[in-house]
């Protein structure tokens, strides 16, 4: 049998199969019995996937055009008065802003600072093995262990932060840091760069590798030095890795919800808030539960149109398909 | 020559030295600050305890309530664990290695899954938690970490299962190995390092979700480390070196699991990251 010889892929005797391979002894099992096991194997994640992803989207979307308090019957429709009430709060837009805001920080501070570690531990550095695994180790804490951590070091007197500005002659830090409307962000920024940016560095370390030394020697021989290296050879054969680092920053970003909650609850007075802490005090604390679908759908907007746009135009060149978020910030 | 090596040496140690001091110290604070009184912990913030107190540390580990923190966590990252990957994997077989109509539609429909975040879901997840009758059941934690964790594990899987290549199926077809043997006893320990990686990242995932424990489970019995994180902060709000110990002792397991399963940990998340 030439099918046999030139072993075509699974797929392809599936499919096609235009002489039936007289060993195998159910060719009839290609019809009905096909179909079954297809859907026996496919079943459990399906069901799960659709219950408990999709359909908390699909209910939210509903949710969001009543004015709800999330018990008793929902009859009070009420269209897009929801979304045009969010649009009119000066909080909520704040919310947006502070999402940017973390968005360009994570971009032009943390990414950078996250390429340079991986720069430094890719060169033959005595110990890089045990920097490597220390500078990652923040990743795996959860983000309410960091914060509870954190909101100690920040505390107003007693914390290490405070004694520390202190030393370092920075009398007017003292006591401000996270119960301040104007530093409460950037502290909240310093946090999250300790907890994420190992997981940034373990991308780039993993995207350096893949470089060929043979093209850097190339560069080397030409005559370019280290800094011309790095930015003519290694940035832009990093490009794939760099654009996936930016668009898992901006999709965990634009979510944060434990490492803020914990630490400020979104205060003082909202400068700290999200749009996932609004969603959750409408929500959880004032129970405005149609008000806060309303914020969740548009959470869910801004997620789905930007990674469309983001992998349509951006990632194409680099890979087909889809990429994980891996819950990085 | 050799002094310009040495001194560029020397500057790119110092560099990496102060990285890890950004890093390491707060853990350090945490640790020693645990060993002192609050009062020290205020008077003398940075050098080590005049005396070292064990009593923050041995106080909780007498407490039956940071065990069970610990149990509940445990056990519903091992039911999510088994959930995520026995549903994927079976999910990524057929989408791997079946032919069928739609089967690209159905992959692409998982894949969606990852640009979900999870914040979008939680409150409508509650309230059909809430009229399942799955609050306070563990079950309302683990099935839908579970759900939310097949699109990455699914990715992962599929592109594993595509590399195993077809003749081995074709193989054990002719020797009368129906499908599901195939997919039980050849393709699965064939895959069991990529299973170690998902089953990994999986446990990480759920032992860190704060989220969704925090809303389903009101009965303290079935509190979870990060809500009992949060808890006790809230509760010993001013014996900051109590708190601090008890965050020490909660990074544990995790950091222990860390050292155990770095590589599976660091490889998954690269190959998830990246791989379409």
């Amino acid at each position: 049998m030439p099918s046999l010889v030139s072993t075509p892929t699974k797929e392809r005797t599936e499919e096609a199969a235009p002489t039936p391979a007289p060993r195998q002894a159910r060719p009839r099992l290609r019809g009905w019995g096909h179909w079954v096991s297809v859907a026996w194997f496919l079943v459990p994640a399906l069901v799960l996937f659709l219950v408990f992803v999709l359909a908390p989207i699909v209910v939210a979307v509903f949710t969001g055009f009543f004015k709800w308090g999330g018990v008793g019957p929902m009859d009070d429709f009420v269209g897009f008065a929801n979304y045009t009430k969010l649009f009119d709060d000066q909080v909520f837009l704040g919310d947006l802003g502070r999402g940017l805001y973390l968005i360009v920080l994570s971009i032009t501070v943390q990414l950078p600072f996250a390429l340079l570690t991986a720069v430094l531990l890719n060169q033959k550095l005595r110990g890089r093995a045990v920097y490597r695994m220390l500078f990652f180790a923040p990743y795996i804490l959860s983000e309410v262990v960091t914060a509870v951590l954190f909101t100690m070091i920040f505390l107003p007197g007693a914390g290490m932060a405070d004694h520390l500005a202190g030393l370092l002659g920075l009398e007017g830090l003292r006591g401000t840091w996270l119960a301040d409307p104007s530093t409460v962000m950037p502290t909240l920024f310093v946090v999250m760069i300790w907890k994420y940016f190992g997981f940034h560095m373990m991308l780039f370390l993993a995207g350096l590798q893949s470089i060929p030394t043979e093209i850097l020697e190339a560069a080397s021989i030409d005559g370019a030095g280290p800094w011309q290296r790095f930015r003519h050879v290694t940035l832009p054969l990093l490009g794939p890795t760099i654009r996936i680092s930016v668009f898992l920053s901006i999709i965990g970003s634009i979510q944060l919800f434990d490492l803020v909650w914990v630490m400020t609850a979104g205060g003082p007075n909202h400068s700290s808030e999200t749009m996932a802490i609004a969603m959750f005090q409408f929500g959880f604390k004032r129970y405005q539960v149609g008000y806060a679908s309303a914020i969740s759908v548009v959470l869910f907007m801004i997620s789905l149109v930007f990674s469309l746009f983001y992998q349509r135009y951006v990632l194409r060149r680099d890979l087909s398909g889809a990429v994980t978020s891996g819950g990085a910030r | 020559m050799n002094a310009r090596r040495t001194a560029r040496g020397l500057s790119l140690h110092a560099v990496v030295w102060l990285i890890a001091a950004f890093v390491v110290v707060p853990l350090i604070y945490a640790v020693i600050s645990g060993f002192k009184s609050t009062g020290e912990l205020t008077t003398n913030p940075f050098g080590l305890p005049e005396q070292w107190k064990i009593g923050n540390y041995t106080g909780i580990l007498g407490d039956g309530m940071f065990w069970r923190q610990i149990a509940n966590s445990a056990g519903i990252a091992i039911g999510t664990t088994v959930c995520t990957v026995a549903a994927s994997a079976m999910a990524a077989f057929v989408l791997a290695r079946y032919a069928f109509r739609g089967r690209e539609l159905f992959y692409t429909l998982f894949t969606i899954g990852l640009m979900f975040p999870f914040a979008v879901a939680v409150l409508p997840l509650f309230l059909m938690l809430r009229t399942f009758g799955l609050l306070d059941n563990p079950l309302g934690v683990i099935l839908p970490q579970a759900a939310f964790g097949l699109p990455m594990t699914i990715v992962i899987l599929r592109g594993f299962f595509r590399t195993i290549p077809a003749e081995i199926e074709e193989a054990a077809t002719m020797d009368g190995c129906g499908k599901l043997r195939f997919f039980w006893k050849i393709l699965l320990p064939m895959a069991r390092p990529a299973l170690g990686t998902v089953s990994v990242l999986s446990v990480v995932a759920s032992w860190n979700n704060f989220f969704l424990p925090l809303l389903v489970f009101n009965d303290p019995k079935w509190q979870t480390i990060p809500v009992g994180v949060q808890q006790f902060q809230g509760q010993y709000s001013t014996d900051f070196a109590l708190v601090l110990a008890y965050i020490v002792l909660a990074m544990v397991p995790a950091l222990a699991f860390y050292a155990v399963a770095e590589r599976q940990l660091i490889g998954g998340l690269t190959a998830g990251a990246t791989k379409g």
